[in-house]
């Protein structure tokens, strides 16, 4: 494989894109729209929300529509920073150990803030 | 792979430390800036839902630090780095349809980008402000 008499470029040539190359690009598009639309209606049941009391929230949160609105959000947010982070984390971070940590602390990351976040709208929604 | 040496070591392009800031570039800094705040901010939003379904007592204490003058800073921080980013991401789909490139078009983005973020930030927290008293 490592042969010296192949040139860098030999050796990757006919390797393919893995099939992969343009995916996080269009998933990044992908979830900025979904992301654009959600928040848009989420920054509209939060100003609704300003200052109420903890029993009107709960029961804004436990309605239907409002809580698919948030998990829906929370799926497109989780999706769009995990692949965002993962370009910055790319970009800045040169050492190999650096970067593979930085990156499974990332997907850690996205990872507990989607599923605790749905969680929370799940547990309202269920009568908790 | 990428981990054999170069054996020709060619040419590497300066860095951005050399360059006198523009315009459109800080913008471009600015919207992974905004990106990297509502990454670290989302933690915010799950806090208020954690509190929502955990109990009266926890819910007031997100209210607390919510509605203190810091809470308050940074929620208007949080609004602002949102609307940018959202702005800055629809300059970005723009230019995905290969529209938006030319010299005037480009500092027209980007000036709309930052006058209608701040516009808007200001919009919604009136907004916020009159349904609140
Ligand atoms: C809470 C919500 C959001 C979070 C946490 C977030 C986070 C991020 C992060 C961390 C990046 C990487 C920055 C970079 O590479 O420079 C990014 C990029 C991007 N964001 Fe968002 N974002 C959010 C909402 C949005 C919205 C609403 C849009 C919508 C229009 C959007 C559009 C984009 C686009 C198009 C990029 C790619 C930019 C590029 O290719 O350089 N984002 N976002």
């Amino acid at each position: 494989m490592h042969s010296p008499m192949r040139t860098p470029l030999g050796r990757v040539r006919g390797l393919g894109s893995a099939r992969s190359g343009t995916e996080h690009f269009f998933v990044q598009r992908l979830t900025a729209i979904g992301t654009l639309i959600l928040a848009v209606i989420f920054l509209c049941i939060v100003i609704s929300l300003l200052g109420e009391s903890y029993n009107t929230v709960h029961a804004t949160l436990a309605n239907p529509l409002v809580a698919v609105v948030i998990l829906l959000m929370l799926l497109s947010i989780t999706v769009h920073m995990r692949i965002g982070m993962q370009v910055v984390i790319e970009d800045y971070l040169h050492n190999e150990g650096v970067k593979v940590l930085a990156i499974i602390a990332n997907t850690f990351f996205t990872t507990v803030i989607g599923l605790a976040g749905a969680f929370a709208v799940l547990k309202i929604s269920m009568g908790g | 792979m990428a981990d054999s040496p170069p054996r020709i070591v060619r040419p590497i392009s300066p860095h951005l430390q050399i360059y006198r800031p523009l315009f459109t570039m800080v913008m471009s800094i600015v919207h992974r800036i905004t990106g990297m705040a509502l990454y670290f901010g989302t933690v915010l939003l799950v806090w208020w839902l954690l509190a929502a379904a955990s109990s009266p007592n926890a819910y007031t204490t997100f209210a607390n630090v919510a509605g203190s003058w810091i809470g308050r800073l940074v929620l208007l921080g949080f609004t602002w780095a949102l609307i940018h980013h959202a702005l800055g991401g629809v300059r970005h789909l723009i230019w995905d349809t290969i529209h938006g490139f030319g010299p005037k078009e480009r500092v027209l983005l980007a000036k709309a980008t930052l006058a209608g973020s701040i516009a808007l930030t200001i919009i919604v927290w009136a907004i916020g402000l009159a349904v609140k008293s």
